[in-house]
């Protein structure tokens, strides 16, 4: 930077702290914290809680980092749409140079110090998320197939597996579960804001489905995914992280989820125009409680586990 | 004592500024904390010795 652009920047363009912060996503990285939390408590071998508290934080600015050099690749499909056109690299608030300077250091500062503080099977599953995230599917897949929800949904569907890494240094059945369990939950939860927040990326020019395929094979797509979902979340119940109270929880979610799923296949657009998009929104309102829940309460199992009180030791009831 | 006043750039990024201050500080507590923990763990204590005989 040169002193020039030091003293012309005005209040207005400088950058405050909160829009470095706001480079890493940290609405998604909420969701970051609570899974990789869920997959370290779950996990069968104990964490002492400040190494535990630590790989959660370095598994959380993994994420961030990688949410930095995505906002710098598509720094220009953020400006053409309503819902990222205030981010700040199209806000001019942070020069693309920053938030790739800023992805790089943060992405490599995480991977070392998980791998020092816990082991390097975790470390080298957030160096794999953040180079899915960031190459695969930023780069890559984004812009060139429909089906990039899905592909997406992937990176973000890895901190579970890394908390569970950090605690036994492997993988397991249950890891991967929980794995499938965001996988296959993010397309339903995105093809849903997809179908009632039109016009955003036919702007941008990301082949969404709804746009290549239209909007009645979304609603298809939404079905099918919906019903793969349900019985990879029952699964889980079946296994060491899972047990009855996780599956009366996962009973109850997955029923309401299939009924909506259904509703909005059976709908056609004229419907949907007519209550504007009721249906549509109650499905995404409800995609939200759903993974909440469904690791909120594999987090309960965990708890009455450690507390001696679990009816489902080693997952075999 | 400093008689010079504030630059209008320092006041603009005083609050980036005690941002970075305040994550540096977090890092160091970070790296303190863990390095007292791997140090004081059962694991660590019980390879010193095999170490020391080793060497």
């Amino acid at each position: 930077m040169t002193d020039a652009s030091l003293h012309s920047a005005s209040r207005d363009t400088e950058a405050q702290f909160g829009d470095y912060f706001a480079l890493l996503k940290p609405r998604v990285m909420t969701l970051v914290v609570f899974t990789a939390f869920v997959g370290l408590l779950a996990a069968p071998v104990p964490v002492h809680p400040f190494v535990g508290f630590c790989a959660v934080l370095f598994i959380a600015v993994g994420g961030g980092a990688s949410g930095a050099l995505n906002m710098w690749w598509d720094a220009d499909i953020d400006a053409v749409m309503k819902r990222t056109a205030r981010r700040p690299i199209p806000a001019g608030k942070v020069a693309p140079e920053e938030a790739l300077a800023l992805g790089v250091g943060l992405s490599g500062f995480a991977v070392l110090l998980l791998g020092l503080a816990t082991n390097w099977v975790a470390a080298g599953l957030l160096a794999f998320t953040i180079f899915f995230y960031v190459v695969i599917y930023t780069m890559w897949l984004k812009r060139w197939t429909p089906q990039n929800i899905v592909i997406g949904g992937a990176a973000g569907a890895f901190p579970p597996m890394i908390g569970w890494a950090a605690a036994t240094g492997g993988i397991a059945v249950e890891s991967v579960l929980m794995f499938c369990l965001t996988f296959m939950w993010t397309p339903p939860h995105f093809w849903a804001l997809a179908l009632f927040m039109r016009g955003d990326y036919d702007n941008a020019g990301v082949p969404m489905l709804t746009v290549t395929h239209g909007r009645k094979a979304t609603r298809v797509h939404i079905l099918a995914y919906t019903l793969l979902l349900a019985a990879l979340a029952l699964a889980i119940a079946f296994t060491g992280a899972g047990g009855p109270f996780y599956l009366a929880v996962a009973l109850v979610l997955n029923a309401l989820f299939i009924k909506g799923a259904v509703s909005i296949w059976r709908r056609d657009e004229d419907d949907a125009e007519a209550d504007n998009f009721a249906v549509e929104r109650r499905f995404f309102k409800l995609s939200l409680l759903y993974l909440f829940a469904h690791f909120g309460a594999i987090l309960v199992e965990a708890g009455l586990d450690r507390a001696g009180l679990s009816l489902n030791p080693g997952g075999l009831w | 004592m400093n008689f010079q006043p504030e630059h209008e750039l320092h006041r603009r990024r005083k609050g980036r500024n005690t941002g970075v201050g305040l994550v540096l500080a977090a890092l160091i507590v970070i790296v303190f904390g863990l390095t007292y923990v791997k140090v004081t763990s059962q694991g660590f204590r019980d390879s010193a010795p095999a170490v020391q005989e080793a060497g």
